[in-house]
């Protein structure tokens, strides 16, 4: 099939990792709005500084589920510190690149785990 | 796996009459019309006979046909080349927030000139209110461009009451008829219209080349500058294999027209039922009777356009969608914006165009695979659980 994206990309679109809810999670991140089209929840669960798992609900397009896919995979295993370090470009490089039009979706999926991680830091500071 | 292609709306294959008919122009008959021997003169005729077999079907006279490279460069020619023939008289536009962008951009660029441009509101269907016309029509008012029925969402205008409205008024009057020359039946006379842009390849024709019709009298400063041809208003050389294509696909238009908006309307109405029993939370865009035969666009609400276009493509089926996602600008459809839309509507919207070759076993196919399609994205979006918790 002939194809803007790159195989990666079509591949976590069509098999997406870690689709879901993670039920009293450690960190939730919840970004992007209706209006741009893309809004992604990210929950993750943290033991021991180290993310044990991660789960996505994403409404937008094939990239944006992709990127979303992707971000789990990559943060599983991590500590936090690590993760924060994943930058919306590894997340596109992971996937093979993505077409420069979409880079704004690898964008959201950076904000979506700063975002959880930042939810986790402030749940453990307030105890 | 067979593919099943519904973007008969974005374009068409060419019918094999019309490339045969076409062939021989490419290398035997290739002399240039505006040649004076008999290679360009032999083709001279091909394409005056051609001229007259589409002012015919249009019920226009030949010499108010210009043969141009497309819909794009018609509607271009009509707007812009009207607001330069009648600057002296006034610098007012009126036209409507659903037109093709090939309408509404030189609009855009004329009022930067210092044209004003009224845009029309529609309803909630994409309809223009004749009445709206009426009152927006000032003694500036040179041109009022209104389409014929729409690419997206298939509304057909009151084209006939609003062209009344610009002839009483004596304002000229220019429709974009790509989406219904030859799909539906219609002459100029009826129409009422000064100017009607078309295209070939929306009907079983080549790409690249279009026309004009521009009713006699009517002033229009030309858009392409350096040759005689078309009566000096579009020079370049003449496209003869396109015009002869053009002119064939329009006999096989007027031949097949009646049986297929038949045939085409009964396929419409099983697909827009089917997609209402199969899956929840569906909305059709656009009228619901004053609609295009072969259009069907829907809302599926909670998920986004662009994955279920991707998802139904891996699938070999092809549509479209007015989705941001699948546009550079990243801004959903201005049409169904226009018509009120919610962002979330507007995004997750899908487009399927059917054609001569659409049969009841496609549109079944289709039918049963877009559920499952649909129900696996909305289990991704977090937009369908907080609807259902």
């Amino acid at each position: 099939m002939g194809s803007q994206y790159s195989e990666k990309v079509m591949d976590h679109f069509a098999n997406p990792r870690n689709v879901g809810v993670i039920e009293n999670a450690d960190g939730v991140g919840k970004v992007g709005n209706s209006v741009c089209g893309d809004i992604m929840n990210l929950y993750l669960r943290v033991e021991n500084d180290i993310i044990t798992d991660a789960k996505f609900k994403t409404f937008g397009c094939g990239a944006a589920i992709a990127t979303s896919s992707m971000v789990t995979e990559l943060v599983k295993g991590k500590t936090v510190t690590e993760a924060l370090k994943i930058s919306n470009r590894a997340v596109a490089e992971a996937l093979g690149g993505l077409p420069p039009i979409k880079m704004h979706c690898s964008v959201l999926a950076e904000d979506a785990l700063q975002a959880a991680i930042d939810d986790y830091l402030k749940r453990r500071r307030e105890g | 796996m067979e593919r099943i292609y519904l973007d008969y709306a974005a374009t068409t294959p060419c019918a094999s009459e019309v490339v045969a008919a076409m062939l021989p122009f490419f290398s035997d008959r290739f002399g240039n019309p505006a040649s004076m021997h008999a290679f360009g003169q032999e083709n001279k005729g091909a394409v005056e006979e051609a001229r007259e077999r589409i002012a015919s079907f249009l019920g226009a006279a030949p010499g108010e046909i210009v043969f141009t490279s497309g819909g794009t460069e018609s509607n271009n020619t009509a707007v812009k080349g009207v607001a330069y023939a009648r600057q002296g008289k006034g610098n007012h536009i009126i036209t409507s927030p659903i037109e093709h962008h090939a309408v509404l951009e030189p609009c855009h660029f004329l009022e930067k000139e210092g044209f004003e441009i009224t845009i029309l509101p529609v309803d909630g269907d994409g309809l223009v209110d004749p009445d709206d016309v009426r009152k927006t029509i000032t003694g500036k008012t040179i041109l009022i461009s209104v389409m014929h029925a729409n690419n997206e969402i298939g509304t057909i205008q009151p084209i006939e009451e609003i062209g009344r409205i610009a002839r009483e008024r004596g304002v000229y009057f220019h429709t974009d008829a790509v989406q219904t020359l030859g799909h539906l039946p219609f002459t100029v006379g009826e129409l009422h219209v000064d100017l009607l842009s078309a295209s070939a390849h929306k009907l079983y024709g080549p790409k690249g080349v279009g026309i004009l019709f521009v009713k006699k009298g009517t002033r229009l400063t030309p858009f392409m500058h350096g040759g005689e041809q078309e009566n000096r208003r579009r020079a370049s050389t003449h496209n003869v294999p396109g015009i002869v294509g053009f002119a064939k696909a329009v006999e096989l238009a007027s031949e097949g027209m009646e049986t297929e908006v038949r045939e085409l309307t009964a396929l419409r109405d099983r697909l827009i039922t089917g997609l209402r029993e199969g899956i929840e939370a569906v909305k059709l865009n656009g009228h619901s009777t004053r609609r295009l035969p072969n259009n069907v666009n829907i809302s599926v609400a909670h998920v986004e356009g662009e994955g279920l276009l991707l998802s139904l493509d891996m699938l070999g089926i092809a549509c479209s969608t007015g989705s941001a996602c699948s546009s550079a600008s990243l801004e959903p459809s201005h049409v169904l914006m226009a018509l009120g839309l919610p962002h979330e509507l507007a995004h997750g919207s899908l487009r399927f165009s059917l054609g001569r070759p659409t049969t009841a076993a496609d549109i079944d196919r289709l039918l049963a695979v877009l559920p499952p399609v649909v129900q696996r994205l909305r289990a991704m979006s977090p937009l369908y659980n907080q609807q259902n918790k």
